[in-house]
């Protein structure tokens, strides 16, 4: 792909989708776009962008921001950090925030929003416990268009599919012609923020449960370093972060210290025993 | 090796689903109508039911009311694959006992995710 191509597909991701490509990730635009390109009846890659250089409001545009978003857009993802939630961090929280009735979890780079949805119908299925709590859910994004769209709540047919039970879809959702919408009880769980990881999150407050999976892959190591270290500082004690399954903080920083309940993750290497850890 | 019994009147469609669910190393049984399924059913019960909704002689949510009742017919997961989209549709599937609803159409990935979440992936 010539290099012209690069630099107009990373812009034009980041503005819509928020997804920062650097060149050692070029192979992923292409193991991504390629099909899409076939799909859509293009001989290359570079032929289909061109249109879009053309015209940045060719449909192609949404074809090409879900192709690179596919792997960040699904509910439930992992499902391991949302068992965990489940049973262990929800009842340990229970105990030890019984005096203040209330805990914060940051969805940090929520893409569409699947991640925090997903957390706030766990909260609702669980909800026979946690009557008089105020758990608070933040889902920050660096793309306005984004957190709009995850704001909305509004899902494709083809989204509501990937990782999301049925019975969930019939209890929590509206249908709207093609798509689905949340319905306003769980749209209203979340406060949605544009956010910077690069920026300082205290302005966010401290958070018992920290996600931030699979968004660290987009950054360059010193960048990794800076936002992890950032992240120790508005968790709380025996908080606990999620990277992505596949992701470590090995070489990166001495803040946080691998918990054997879940690959990816982590409490403060100095903390008292975290949540995960009853 | 687990088996699923694909359910669907459309040859092509029961060609494409019999393609992907062998890829996740199932063995496949068809069946063009409910009719078909059930007396399938009555020989062997599958370990999974990719079923359409649409079908002559019997339809798919006759014939998951019918397998439903039947013994040992409480043990397939049902995964519903069908054109029928609505709300209505989905909730008389769940009432009737269907696992999961898939929506057509469908790809290798919704049909893996699905049949994850209900256990036989």
């Amino acid at each position: 792909m010539p290099s012209g191509y690069f630099d107009f597909i990373r812009d034009f991701l980041k503005e819509h989708s928020g997804l920062v490509v650097t060149p050692d990730k070029m192979y992923l635009l292409e193991t991504r776009l390629n099909p899409l390109a076939r799909k859509l009846g293009y001989s290359s890659i570079d032929e289909m962008i061109g249109v879009l250089q053309n015209n940045p409001n060719d449909p192609i545009g949404i074809d090409v921001s879900e192709a690179m978003n596919t792997h960040e857009s699904l509910f439930f993802r992992d499902n391991a950090p949302f068992e965990l939630f489940k049973t262990t961090l929800l009842p340990e929280l229970l105990k030890r925030r019984a005096d203040k009735r209330k805990f914060r979890v940051w969805c940090a780079a929520c893409s569409s929003g699947q991640e925090p949805y997903s957390l706030a119908m766990v909260l609702d299925e669980l909800s026979g416990k946690l009557g008089g709590w105020r758990p608070e859910i933040v889902a920050t994004d660096i793309s306005k268009s984004v957190l709009q769209r995850a704001a909305n709540g509004l899902y494709s047919q083809f989204e509501v599919q990937r990782g999301l039970p049925v019975q969930l879809l019939v209890k929590y959702f509206t249908q709207k012609d093609e798509n689905w919408r949340l319905n306003d009880n769980i749209r209203n769980m979340i406060t949605f923020r544009e956010f910077n990881l690069l920026d300082d999150p205290k302005v966010l407050g401290t958070f018992d449960i920290i996600m931030c999976r699979n968004v660290l892959i987009y950054f360059d190591i010193a960048t990794k370093s800076r936002v992890l270290g950032s992240i120790s500082r508005v968790l709380a004690d025996d908080g606990v972060l999620f990277l992505g399954s596949a992701e470590s903080t090995m070489g990166l920083t001495e803040e946080f210290w691998p918990v054997k309940a879940g690959r990816g993750v982590y409490k403060h290497t100095n903390g008292p025993a975290s949540i995960a850890e009853p | 090796m687990k088996s699923c019994l694909i359910v669907d009147d459309s040859k092509v469609i029961r060609m494409v689903a019999k393609k992907i669910l062998e890829d996740l190393e199932f063995q496949t049984v068809e069946a063009a109508d409910g009719q078909q399924a059930l007396d399938a059913c009555k020989e062997v019960m599958p370990d999974a039911v990719l079923l359409d909704w649409n079908m002559p002689v019997m339809s798919g949510i006759e014939y998951l009311r019918a397998l439903r009742v039947l013994p040992g017919g409480d043990a397939p997961i049902v995964v519903f694959c069908t054109t029928e989209n609505d709300i209505e549709h989905i909730q008389e599937a769940i009432e009737a006992g269907a696992n999961e609803y898939i929506m057509k159409p469908f790809d290798s990935e919704i049909i893996q995710a699905k049949f994850t979440q209900v256990g036989l992936l």
